[in-house]
């Protein structure tokens, strides 16, 4: 049986427990190799188009629909406030809904994916307005989450939802739509340390533990400062 | 050592040609289409007007259609192969990005229902010039010879009408045309000659799977996989960019986009972008040609032969779409299974936590692998087998995996994703039991070419339940094995479908014969995916292109002694007078 260790407490676990959101690639910035040869002419020409997508552009959602949308990315995805590289998500879902960018199918029980977010929305936003007397987005964490996990457990059945189930909503478009919008994104792509574009150039270590010099260095927990001088290499390989 | 100014993806232009958009435009025509191995580059290509009544109008490009093609016009026929999907030139269109690149999904809306309804999109087909083999994992394996003859030898499901001898020398031909990188001996099934490349370094993910398996004393092989593990013509080796399943930028994949279609285009084949069939027309019992869309319009090709290779959804909507007083039911439907017995493979996986920097993104996604359960029959409480290999996921969608598979979401979801690079997994390819109740038909609701849509049901059995009982069960042990911790299990995947068409014996209960003719319309044939009676634990790609090349000397014997009866018989002068 090969060897492998077997640590008595998991340091990542604990890291975590202290801390739910390190900065685990400090000084990582994918962004940094844009012009080298990890990146091809049409990665760059899309996420160029992705970053310019601003925090409040919306296309296919109404006025009344926006706040709402927002909301719920906040507590799918939730962000640090103040990190530099805010993510839209919920831009980047309306930019998909708007493209008319399809997932290729749907559940029998839900209809096409516009009208599925439109009606879940202000499906949502009544139950908010039932349970607590105000707009979905005018409520806090707590109220907010509850509201979602009852969609979850398909537990909402107000008029609203018409024949759509709360649960095929929130686990068939919800959390596709708004995980995939949020891990689309470099701010991301940093705090999971994924190495990133890399057409033409590739990966060369590919065994445990190795890392290419254009790849993230992991803050080991006390060496987070090497971790950082490594980022900052990065964009020079 | 890659030269600068050769046009391959080491010159990595700064910008691309601009309003060069191949879903807009058909790329293929004037004579010419794109050398897709080289950065704006062009070849001749022979083309035929709709008026000309050519042998073969082949509908999809992709492992079954675009190895037919190929060997169709190297055999002398007149050959047309039609595809929906655009004619990438991958050096240049393909961006290192999951959101962008779904671009090579086939996304037109599709219903699924039934029990345990299957996710498509990514998960299942593409749209592309070169089918979904633009972007698959390149894992590219052998049947277990048994089962070809599945019920008389083990009891379960249906027998092909194949012998795995004449397969296995067709395996070798795709595996030469391919040049499938894979280990010196492989340790499963009768003898077979080495692979054509040496096997590509593992990557710490498939270490996980060969720690694991060597801990519990089961057999593990590098994977034999389509990429190259060395340079072939224009095509570099594999840079272990890890972006396969989205469409590889470098061209080391061998799909039949870069393989197969350049060699129809030399022997003359037309490929015709952009174009959707709709219908095929049948008149005295014979089809007659297509009707197909293109450029704003629909147009209608005729053809002597009518092949249908739209992958295993769209081949039975477009049968069941061309419906006529002559035939009710659609096309080759009189044994009524034409969408019948779709079956799928399972695609369960265990995940869990490694101490040390897996990185898993790096390199193609499964270079390891165990067929043990593909050959091993006893200890099993279910009739079938499976392989299971290592994984690399990207971004989105091991977000999305976390999200959907495991309910994660808010601070949960986001802690979680921080161990991204420590994560490793082990992901089954499972042998699924052909059911007449899983099927594709046609919906009320119609897409952009205002075709009716497909509604795919599907439902496991019993024996499915019990074989992701034991896969799972087997590969958390191997995953512990290997080292893995917090080790939770994605139950409700599936993959690779297969089936709506079935080949056999008897007209009544299979919708072609071993020819891939169908049994009712003499002039009509199917070839892909559809055809498969059972689908076997190992991914289909290898076999669907093996068949395609048996059908091509099949067609090619058969037009020999008369019998394609109204088909021309082979002239190779006539096909390649357009080059000289
Ligand atoms: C993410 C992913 C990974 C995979 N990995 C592997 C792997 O590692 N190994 C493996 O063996 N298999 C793999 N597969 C499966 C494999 O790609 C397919 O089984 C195989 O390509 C199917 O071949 P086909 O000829 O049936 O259809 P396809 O290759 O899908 O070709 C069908 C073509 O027909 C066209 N078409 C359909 N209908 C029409 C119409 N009406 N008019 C015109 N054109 C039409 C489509 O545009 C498409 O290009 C993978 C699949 C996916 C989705
Ligand atoms: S890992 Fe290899 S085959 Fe996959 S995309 Fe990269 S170069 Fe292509």
């Amino acid at each position: 049986m090969p060897e492998h260790r077997i640590p008595a407490s998991d340091p990542l676990k604990t890291a975590r427990e202290n801390d739910p959101r390190r900065d685990l690639y400090p000084g990582y910035d994918v962004l940094s190799k844009r012009d080298g040869p990890s990146w091809n002419a049409m990665t760059r020409e899309v996420i160029a188009e992705r970053l310019s997508i601003g925090p409040e552009t919306h296309h296919f959602f109404t006025d009344d629909e926006w706040p709402t949308l927002k909301a719920i990315c906040e507590r799918i995805v939730p962000q640090p406030p103040g990190r530099p590289g805010w993510i839209p998500v919920a831009a980047l879902v309306d930019h998909k809904l708007h493209a008319g960018e399809r997932d290729g199918y749907r559940y029998a029980g839900l209809p096409e994916q516009g009208e599925a977010w439109r009606r879940g929305l202000q499906a949502l936003d009544a139950e908010a307005q039932r349970a607590f007397g105000a707009h979905f987005h005018e409520l806090g964490d707590w109220a907010q989450d509850k509201l979602l996990r009852a969609a979850e457990a398909g537990a909402l059945t107000d008029p609203a939802w018409e024949d759509m189930a709360s649960d095929l909503f929130f686990k068939q478009r919800v959390l596709p739509d708004v995980v995939k919008a949020y891990y689309a994104h470099p701010t991301a792509w940093n705090e999971i340390g994924w190495g990133g574009p890399a057409s033409p150039r590739g990966y060369v270590r590919m065994d445990f533990g190795r890392r290419d010099p254009w790849e993230a260095a992991e803050a080991k927990p006390g060496h987070e400062e090497e971790a950082r001088r490594a980022n900052l290499r990065v964009s020079r390989w | 050592m890659r030269l600068p100014g050769t046009g391959n993806a080491a010159d990595n232009p700064q910008e691309r040609t601009p309003g060069d958009d191949p879903r807009q435009v058909p790329r293929a025509g004037n004579g010419r289409a794109p050398n897709v191995m080289r950065i704006g580059a062009w070849v001749p290509m022979r083309q035929y007007v709709d008026d000309d009544e050519v042998d073969f109008v082949i509908v999809g490009t992709g492992a079954g259609g675009g190895t037919l093609a190929a060997k169709l016009a190297e055999h002398g026929f007149t050959v047309a192969a039609l595809d929906a999907g655009p004619y990438w030139r991958p050096l240049e269109d393909f961006a290192s990005d999951e959101m962008h690149q779904s671009k090579l999904y086939w996304t037109d809306e599709r219903i699924v229902d039934g029990e345990n309804p299957l996710q498509l999109g990514s998960n299942n087909s593409g749209k592309s010039v070169g089918g979904s083999t633009v972007h698959f994992a390149m894992v590219s394996l052998r049947f277990r010879p048994d089962w070809f003859k599945a019920r008389s030898l083990l009891g379960y499901g249906a027998d092909w009408p194949l012998d795995w001898r004449e397969m296995w020398d067709y395996y070798g031909e795709v595996e030469q045309t391919l040049k499938i990188a894979g280990p010196v001996t492989y340790p499963w099934g009768p003898k077979r000659s080495r692979y054509p490349y040496r096997a590509h370094e593992l990557s710490a993910s498939a270490k996980v799977l060969a720690r694991g398996a060597e801990a519990l004393g089961i057999a593990w092989t590098p994977t034999p996989i389509a990429t190259l593990s060395a340079p072939r013509g224009d095509a570099p080796p594999c840079v272990y960019r890890g972006f396969c399943t989205l469409g590889c930028s470098t061209n080391a994949k061998q799909s039949v986009l870069n393989t197969w279609l350049p060699r129809a285009l030399k022997a003359g084949a037309e490929i015709r972008d952009l174009a959707m069939v709709g219908r095929i027309e049948t008149k005295h019992g014979r089809a007659t040609g297509v009707h197909y869309h293109r450029e704003g319009r629909w147009r209608f090709q005729r053809a002597r032969n009518v092949v249908v290779a739209g992958y295993a959804i769209e081949t039975p909507r477009l049968l069941l779409m061309s419906a006529s007083s002559e035939f009710p039911d659609g096309l080759a439907n009189s044994s009524g299974l034409v969408g019948r017995y779709l079956t799928v493979q399972g695609n369960q996986a265990v995940w869990g936590v490694f101490d040390e920097e897996i990185r898993s993104y790096k390199g193609p996604p499964s270079l390891a692998i165990t067929e043990h359960w593909n050959y091993e029959d006893r200890g099993k409480d279910f009739s079938g087998g499976y392989c299971y290999m290592s994984q690399g996921p990207l971004p989105t969608l091991w977000g999305k995996t976390q999200a959907t598979a495991r309910g994660l979401w808010g601070e949960a979801l986001v802690a979680e994703m921080q161990r991204y690079n420590h994560v490793a997994g082990l992901k089954v390819v499972s042998e699924y039991m052909p059911q007449a109740r899983n099927r594709v038909t046609l919906a009320e609701e119609t897409d952009q070419y205002r075709l009716p849509i497909a509604r795919v049901t599907y439902s496991w059995c019993d024996n499915d339940r019990a074989m992701n009982r034991h896969a799972l069960a087997f590969m958390r042990q191997a995953l512990e094995a290997a080292g893995g911790r917090e080790i939770w299990d994605q139950e409700n995947d599936t993959c690779h479908l297969n089936g709506t068409a079935r080949m056999g014996d008897d007209p009544r209960t299979s919708v072609v014969n071993a020819d891939c003719r169908s049994w009712d319309i003499p002039n009509l044939w199917i070839c892909d995916g559809s055809v498969f009676p059972t689908v076997g634990g190992v991914n289909p790609s290898l076999t669907i292109q093996a068949i395609a090349c048996r059908t091509a000397d099949r067609i090619k014997a058969l037009a020999a002694c008369g019998d394609l009866s109204g088909a021309a018989s082979a002239s190779p002068k006539r096909a390649l007078a357009w080059a000289s």
